[in-house]
């Protein structure tokens, strides 16, 4: 059938309590491509993006049904180990979090848990991420200040950095544009489209025309349902659900 | 009727307002009235000797010497006893809101027992520790103070820092494990350094309520004139110190009491107030 790609997701279920968010997912996520999960506010897109790393572990109540495969492995088989499988994929949640140490350790924060202990190698580390996301200009004279004190703009940037730091293939971002300012979005899109070249990139967006901008493969979510995904210009110009037009359109959002 | 109204409620708002100032001033005036009191019944007996000297002999008719031995002791059990207390509880703390779901069964337990333990009054962690002491052949010793007064910390000292530690943003714990970190670095690296400021606030605390209890360390630590050098030795604490000096029938020595309580209290209120700059200092590099 279809070539395999790094994520594919089988006949997933997930449940809070009693309540059902996902109801029976099959999906494969192309690769190398951005991915963007659209949907009306509840329909379950953050529930989907959490389950692709195992976060949806620390859910109180949650519970799981059929299979995530990242890299042929299923995520959600007993006994997977799931550090290195969170190691493969960098986050960015909504608002940025950086971790409360200096700029400098936020970064080095995934290399050295991962075994990188050399002083040298671990300042070339940071500074080749940071420039990646293009803060090295803005932060190189203050690397040993507190990273919360960086504008929000900034701390998004950061994070993406030590995202990127970890070494990752795939990068979550769960509306990781909602809580910054127009620019600051603008320069974190600009990167991701830099980034696809290497990465499989999945974000979670509420905002259309960033998903059309953005975008090369569309997943829509209504009521924990996958409704329709395809590629972003398909997806958007040649609809084939009555759901996926209404929604296009905007008559239900 | 709308005007019946207002009034009433400015009437309400009126009354409510003069009963909160009135606590207010309850809180704030006793612990003056307290400083006041040690200091005018105390101060005939505050003298430098005081705390730089052990109890010469006579001391408790009234003659020479100092309570160092006291402060010392005093010093050495609190401090002893925190150090046994921050080693037991930030572990269970991390336990029970990192490696299991917050609201599981364990955890929920857990915080019962850390109440519970809060209650309990202080002359019971002294007879448990009395008892323990006895079935491991351990006299009346610094150690023995240390075991009484560290279990009388353990849930002041937990429950303060389970309190920081449940409030730690989920965002920060999501955001260290998909860096691919275990639980034990997350706990370590992360949220330590996140809940620094009320750690150290809940050291300071429990290190107040334990060196300011006189009914844990009676049976346990014992009294000596003389500052213990090792754990095997009694060791003379502040809070008994008072109640020796004021229940003998000298006037100078009732004196001594009151200054020994001044002495006490000083410790206890430099400890709040230092808490207070570190909780305001160190939250440096922490996420809101
Ligand atoms: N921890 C939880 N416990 C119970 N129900 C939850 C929990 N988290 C999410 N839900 C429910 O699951 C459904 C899907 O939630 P999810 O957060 O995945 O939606 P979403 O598409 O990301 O929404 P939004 O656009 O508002 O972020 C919602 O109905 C929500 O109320
Ligand atoms: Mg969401």
């Amino acid at each position: 059938m279809e070539s395999k790609t790094h994520i594919n997701v089988r006949n997933l279920n997930v449940f809070y309590e009693e309540h059902q968010a996902l109801k029976d997912i099959t999906l494969d996520i192309p690769d190398k491509k951005i991915t963007a999960i659209i949907g009306p506010s509840g329909c379950g897109k953050t529930t989907l993006l959490k389950s692709l790393n195992r976060l949806i572990d620390l859910t109180e109540g949650v519970k799981v049904s059929g299979s995530v495969f990242v890299d042929g492995e299923n995520i959600f088989n007993p006994g997977v180990e799931v550090t290195h499988i969170r190691k493969k994929m960098g986050l960015l949640s909504q608002r940025p979090c950086p971790l409360p140490m200096s700029i400098f350790d936020n970064v080095a924060f995934g290399p050295r848990i991962h075994g990188i202990k050399d002083k040298k190698e671990l300042q070339n580390i940071v500074e080749h991420y940071l420039k990646e996301t293009s803060l090295w200009d803005d932060v190189k004279d203050r690397l040993h200040t507190s990273a919360s004190k960086l504008s929000i703009g900034q701390q998004q940037r950061l994070c993406l950095s030590r995202c990127l730091a970890v070494e990752p293939e795939i990068i979550l971002g769960d509306e990781p544009t909602s809580a910054l300012d127009p620019q600051s979005s603008l320069r974190i899109e600009n990167r991701f489209r830099v980034l696809k070249d290497n990465y499989t990139i999945v974000i979670v967006t509420h905002i259309l025309r960033q998903a059309k901008r953005l975008a090369d493969y569309i997943v829509l979510l209504y009521c924990g349902e996958l409704i329709e995904h395809g590629p972003a210009q398909e997806f958007f110009e040649n609809p084939k659900e009555k759901l996926t037009k209404e929604y296009i359109s905007g008559v239900i959002s | 009727m709308g005007l019946r109204n207002i009034e009433l409620r400015k009437l309400e708002e009126i009354i409510f307002k003069i009963l909160m100032i009135v606590a207010t001033v309850i809180i704030t005036g006793s612990l003056a009235f307290i400083i006041v009191i040690i200091i005018v019944k105390g101060l005939p007996a505050m003298k430098l000797s005081m705390i730089t000297q052990l109890p010469k002999g006579g001391f408790y008719i009234g003659k020479e010497g100092g309570i160092l031995n006291a402060i010392a002791g005093s010093l050495m059990v609190a401090g002893g006893a925190t150090l046994l207390s921050i080693i037991i509880s930030i572990p269970v703390v991390l336990y029970i809101n990192i490696y299991r779901k917050k609201r599981s069964r364990l955890a929920n337990l857990t915080r019962f027992s850390f109440d519970v333990l809060w209650g309990v009054p202080s002359i019971v962690y002294g007879a448990f520790g009395f008892t323990v002491m006895l079935a491991f052949g351990i006299k009346a010793s610094l150690l023995g103070g240390i075991i009484a007064i560290g279990f009388l910390e353990l849930p002041i000292m937990s429950r303060a820092v389970d309190e920081v530690v449940r409030m730690v943003p989920s965002e920060l714990k999501e955001a260290t494990y998909s860096l691919g970190a275990t639980k034990l670095e997350t706990s370590y690296k992360v949220i330590v350094r996140q809940t620094f400021s009320g750690i150290v606030t809940a050291t300071l605390i429990a290190f107040g309520r334990g060196i300011g209890d006189a009914a844990a360390v009676i049976f346990t630590a014992g009294y000596s004139d003389y500052i213990p050098d090792s754990l095997s030795q009694p060791a003379a604490t502040l809070p008994l110190a008072i109640f020796f000096q004021m229940g003998t029938p000298f006037p100078e020595v009732q004196e001594r009491a009151y200054a020994s309580a001044f002495i006490l209290t000083l410790i206890i209120l430099v400890i709040s107030i230092t808490s207070r700059i570190i909780a305001v200092k160190i939250t440096k590099h922490t996420i809101k």
